[in-house]
């Protein structure tokens, strides 16, 4: 089996379009959460959501492709470009063992929504010929691929809110098993849009607190659902010898990943935690054991009641009374929920948590909630030595899926 | 006029300036593939209120004006 590294990063969030302005202002605890601009909001509940600022798209995508791609996949581009400069991976590497497995939760939701309204008011002879490859989900992972002349294996991977850890764990175990020597991997979202809102609101799982300070509240008592953010995410994975040997800058190992299905229900997880649980083991079992204290998980913590109940759970069926030491924290208070690209601006999260050994906060929490009781790191990062570091998400469908990133030993 | 009013078309679509369009440039050399041909025939059927379906014997900015001129009478 070979090791798998991380050797490149990018981030485009609604705290920072880049990794290092991500982290700077995670650390820093910067709500990024205000008032939805993209829509109005004057008659519904939800008003608030994580939104993108001051993103020059053209830095990465040339001006006449722009139109022909759906935010989704600009927000990809941009990520991925970062990570891509970030490992200097081009060049050095077979272009027919560099891959790409990027997800998304929904794919072009904006070009479905424009092209429907164009059906039902201009008729069929005016729906573009761009319809179809804006909207489709795996679009973002064959632009990544046309961009870079990745001709390896190329998945798109959409597992709902699990979809950034799914395609990173899916990336690493190609890698681990052959298959590719890099892998340009992750995942990107845009869904603030009116529809998808309408659609999670009226489910109730949208946040409609009246302050942003009160919008994203993981494990608070007061929370009442989550907040729509976006963004992409990508990370690189290679081959540990390959990085090695072309003197790549390695930022981790990724050292284990866990995926199960809860079976259960379509939207709401398994109130036992049995098989979220099961997926932390499994991302920890090929691992030597390390103190509760040493260990970072950044949590999935969307802020509704129902995930940050079960997570809580989780951590208790994984860990025992040791769940009490553990160093967690939901970095969607202050990115609110990035869907598809959660998972991989969270491993990203957790990757420099290791580096640094600064986990960075849970912020807005004020009131606590009995029955979520584990160390949420509130409001202020801590500086304390990690030497292992966990993400982990779940999706609607059951879906969930843990990271694993250690030092490279 | 006919040649005029498409080349803006063109240069709306594609983000550049419509001075630098001529009769004779190519589609290819414009950067359009299919997909935007078919984009810019649904253009020109709303500005000419004609029914207009590009083609591939369609290489030149003059072949697609040409077409639309027979269709405009």
């Amino acid at each position: 089996m070979n090791r798998v590294v991380v050797t490149g990063m990018g981030a485009l969030t609604p705290i920072g379009n880049s990794v290092s302005e991500y982290w700077n202002n995670a650390v820093k605890g910067v709500n990024g959460i205000d008032y939805i601009t993209k829509f109005d909001t004057s008659d519904v509940k939800y008003k608030f959501a994580g939104e993108l600022k001051n993103v020059d798209f053209t830095k990465v995508i040339e001006k006449g492709q722009l139109r022909k791609m759906d935010p989704f996949t600009q927000y990809a581009l941009y990520a991925a470009d970062e990570a891509v400069k970030d490992s200097d991976i081009l060049g050095n590497v077979d272009d027919t063992r560099f891959g790409v497995y990027f997800g998304t939760g929904v794919g072009g939701f904006d070009t479905f929504c424009a092209d429907h309204s164009t059906l039902l008011e201009k008729g069929a002879r005016r729906v573009s010929p761009l319809f179809i490859p804006k909207m489709i989900v795996n679009i973002a992972a064959g632009n990544i691929a046309i961009k870079y002349k990745a001709h390896g294996v190329n998945m798109s991977v959409s597992t709902a809110c699990a979809t950034g850890s799914t395609a990173i764990g899916e990336a690493y175990r190609a890698i681990k098993h052959g298959y590719a020597d890099a892998i340009i991997c992750g995942g990107s979202e845009a869904t603030i849009n009116p529809l998808a809102a309408a659609g999670f609101g009226n489910m109730k799982a949208l946040s409609t607190a009246e302050t942003r300070e009160t919008a994203s509240i993981p494990f608070d008592k007061r929370r009442s659902g989550f907040v729509l953010g976006e963004g992409g995410a990508a990370l690189i994975l290679e081959e540990y010898e390959h990085a090695k040997a072309r003197g790549a800058k390695i930022y981790a190992e990724v050292a284990g990943y866990g995926s199960t299905c809860d079976a259960f229900h379509i939207t709401s997880p398994d109130p036992d935690a049995i098989y979220t649980a099961n997926a932390v083991r499994e991302a920890m079992k090929d691992l030597p054991a390390v103190d509760a204290d040493k260990i970072y998980i950044n949590a999935h913590g969307t802020s509704t009641h129902l995930n940050d109940l079960t997570e809580t759970m989780t951590f208790k069926n994984v860990f025992g009374e040791d769940a009490y030491k553990l160093h967690i924290s939901s970095t969607k208070s202050m990115t609110g929920h990035m869907l598809g690209a959660a998972g991989a601006i969270e491993a990203i999260t957790a990757i420099n948590a290791l580096r640094t050994g600064i986990v960075p906060p849970t912020i807005n929490y004020v009131e606590p909630d009995e029955e979520c009781d584990l160390n949420y790191t509130p409001n202020t990062a801590v500086e304390t030595p990690i030497e292992l570091a966990l993400s982990t998400n779940l999706g609607f469908g059951g879906h969930n899926a843990c990271l694993a990133f250690t030092a490279v030993k | 006029m006919v040649f005029e009013k498409i080349a803006e078309l063109i240069a709306e679509k594609i983000d550049m300036d419509a001075s630098e369009i001529k009769a004779e440039t190519t589609l290819e050399d414009l950067g359009i593939d299919s997909l935007d041909v078919t984009e810019i025939a649904m253009d020109i059927e709303s500005e000419f209120d004609i029914e207009f379906e590009a083609d591939a014997s369609m290489k030149t900015v003059a072949d697609i004006v040409a077409a639309v001129e027979k269709k405009v009478g």
